[in-house]
Formats: C-alpha cells, sequence, structure tokens
C-alpha cells in the first residue's frame, strides 16, 4: 500500500511535463504575427479619400451602404498581394460581391503598371496614401480583408493571401451567414 | 581604461531610440508624453520592437499619429483607448488586467506561494527527522 503510493507520488513529475510538453506544444502550432481584431463588429470608421486614378473622385464610407462588399488592404510592394490578386480578379468576375481596394502605402507610378498588368478588381480603388484609414481599421500588414456588411458593419478580418481553400473555409461562410439573414 | 569606456557605452547604446523622424514637442511635458508613449507601445509588424525604436513603416504612421493626438491636447488614457479601440490590447506592452490574462498577472504570484508551501513543507519534515 505505502509502497504503490510512493509509486504514483514519483509520477507526479512525469504529469507535469507531459501537461507542459502538450501546452507548448499547441503553442507551437500558434502563429504569433496572426492578431485577433479589435474592429471585428464595429462600423467602418469614416473616412473621405481619392481613388488611385483620379486625385479628384472622392469616396466616403456611404459606398458600403446596401451591399455585402470585401475591402481589400494592399500595395504594390507587397508580394503576397501580387500572389491573391489572381483569386480576386476570379471573385470580381464572378460579381457576386462588391470588392472595394485600398491601396495602402503606395506609388501611382506603380499603381497603373500593376493595374495595367494584372488587371483591376476593385470597383473602388481607394488610394491611402499616408495610411491613416489603415490605421483607422486596425491594419498592421497587407494583405488583409474585411468583410463587410450592408449596415456598413465590419463582419470579419482575413489576415494573409486569400485562395480558394480560404475563400471556402474563412470567408463564404461569414458571406452566407450576413446573407441568411439580410 | 578602454575596456571600461567600451563597456559603458554598451549600456548606453540600449537607451538611444533608434527611431528616424525626431518630432520636437513646444512643451516638455508633452514631449515626455510622447517618449512613454511610444516606448510602451507595440509595433504590430516587428512585435518585440516598440513604436519609438522600430523605423517599420507602421510604427512610422503610429507615431505620427500620436503626435497628432498628443497636439490635439489629448490625455495620455485617451490616447491609448484610441489606439486599442483600432488594434486591441495587444499593442499596449503592460495589457489591463482582465478575464482573458488574469492568469499572467497573478501566475507568478501563484508560482511562488506554491513553491514556498513546497519550501516551507520540506524544510519542516528535513528538520524532523533529524531531530
Amino acid at each position: 500500500m505505502f509502497n504503490s503510493l510512493k509509486a504514483a507520488r514519483s509520477l507526479i513529475p512525469l504529469c507535469i511535463f507531459l501537461i507542459l510538453a502538450l501546452v507548448l506544444y499547441q503553442g507551437l502550432k500558434q502563429d504569433p504575427s496572426l492578431l485577433p481584431s479589435a474592429m471585428v463588429g464595429k462600423p467602418v470608421p469614416k473616412f473621405k479619400l481619392a481613388t488611385v486614378n483620379d486625385s479628384n473622385q472622392f469616396y466616403t464610407e456611404e459606398i458600403f451602404r446596401g451591399k455585402i462588399s470585401l475591402l481589400n488592404v494592399w500595395a504594390t510592394w507587397c508580394i503576397s498581394c501580387r500572389m491573391e490578386h489572381n483569386f480576386l480578379n476570379k471573385l470580381a468576375a464572378d460579381g457576386s460581391i462588391q470588392l472595394i481596394g485600398l491601396d495602402y502605402r503606395d506609388r501611382l507610378a506603380a499603381v497603373e503598371q500593376w493595374q495595367h498588368a494584372l488587371g483591376d478588381p476593385y470597383k473602388y480603388d481607394l488610394f491611402d496614401e499616408e495610411g491613416r484609414v489603415a490605421i483607422d481599421l486596425g491594419v498592421y500588414g497587407t494583405p488583409e480583408t474585411f468583410i463587410i456588411d450592408p449596415q456598413g458593419i465590419i463582419r470579419y478580418r482575413h489576415v494573409g493571401i486569400i485562395d480558394q481553400a480560404a475563400w471556402e473555409n474563412d470567408l463564404l461562410p461569414v458571406i452566407e451567414k450576413i446573407r441568411g439573414r439580410g | 581604461m578602454l575596456r571600461k569606456f567600451i563597456l559603458i557605452s554598451c549600456i548606453y547604446c540600449c537607451s538611444i531610440f533608434a527611431a528616424s523622424d525626431n518630432y520636437t514637442f513646444a512643451d516638455p511635458k508633452q514631449q515626455q508624453l510622447f517618449v512613454n508613449l511610444t516606448q510602451n507601445l507595440r509595433c504590430l509588424v516587428c512585435q518585440n520592437q516598440n513604436i519609438a525604436e522600430s523605423n517599420a513603416p507602421l510604427a512610422q504612421d503610429l507615431r505620427r499619429e500620436v503626435v497628432e493626438l498628443i497636439n490635439a491636447n489629448k490625455s495620455e488614457t485617451e490616447i491609448i483607448e484610441f489606439l486599442v479601440s483600432r488594434y486591441g490590447e495587444f499593442i499596449l506592452y503592460k495589457p489591463e488586467f482582465n478575464q482573458h490574462n488574469y492568469l499572467l498577472w497573478l501566475g507568478p504570484g501563484i508560482m511562488l506561494l506554491i513553491g514556498g508551501f513546497i519550501c516551507f513543507r520540506t524544510i519542516r519534515q528535513q528538520s524532523q527527522v533529524e531531530t
């Protein structure tokens, strides 16, 4: 009796080690660069921005009213944006959702080249030269994509490239949920 | 002598900011607020640097934002609220105590209590064996 108690007690360090190992192993799988957004559930911040193609044409947050929109924060210097651009072109061709681009800290000459070479999926090409609207959106890197409902509320934020898998697993379910209610 | 000098300059290096842009304020209190804030706000791109030290474009933008808020006579809490409402608590190097992070705040104390208890018990047992 006494011996088995002693044996059980000697297993305690092993148990602690296993629990710790499990916790730390879970930690390894997390990507520390993925941060939760504080903006989900809040309305799109107020803005007034020109487009990349016309510095006299201004738009405000009103463009989000009445439609489900995808707000894609991108830049020509962002390699990942180049990688997801094709998929965005496909989404635009499909036409089921309004795509709005927010060009972040960019040079217009580079944007013109980009549009020429890779196409332009956005209905509105907003130009955030100084990154002010990006700060209001809590953006910390490109690409970031927000799903915004017809009431102008941010419903989801996706960090990183949108591809078929991310679209089907992460973004489409949110959009379908909004559609179901609206 | 030379070794002493190198050693001392190494220590002082740590407290010099690497940030390239310089903002000056008319009021030294505002200057102090700016230094305090930017040293305690995390750059979200290079997460182990504060926004005073980082040269990431986002850190530059955030410094500019902090300067503008200070010049608009916003208080320290107002500026922190402004940033937390956009970037979340992660931007604070010293987050508020709340239900998500209470274990992190209290953990060391709890560990100390457990360790102290084990220590106390072991010492008492040992001294009993000796006597």
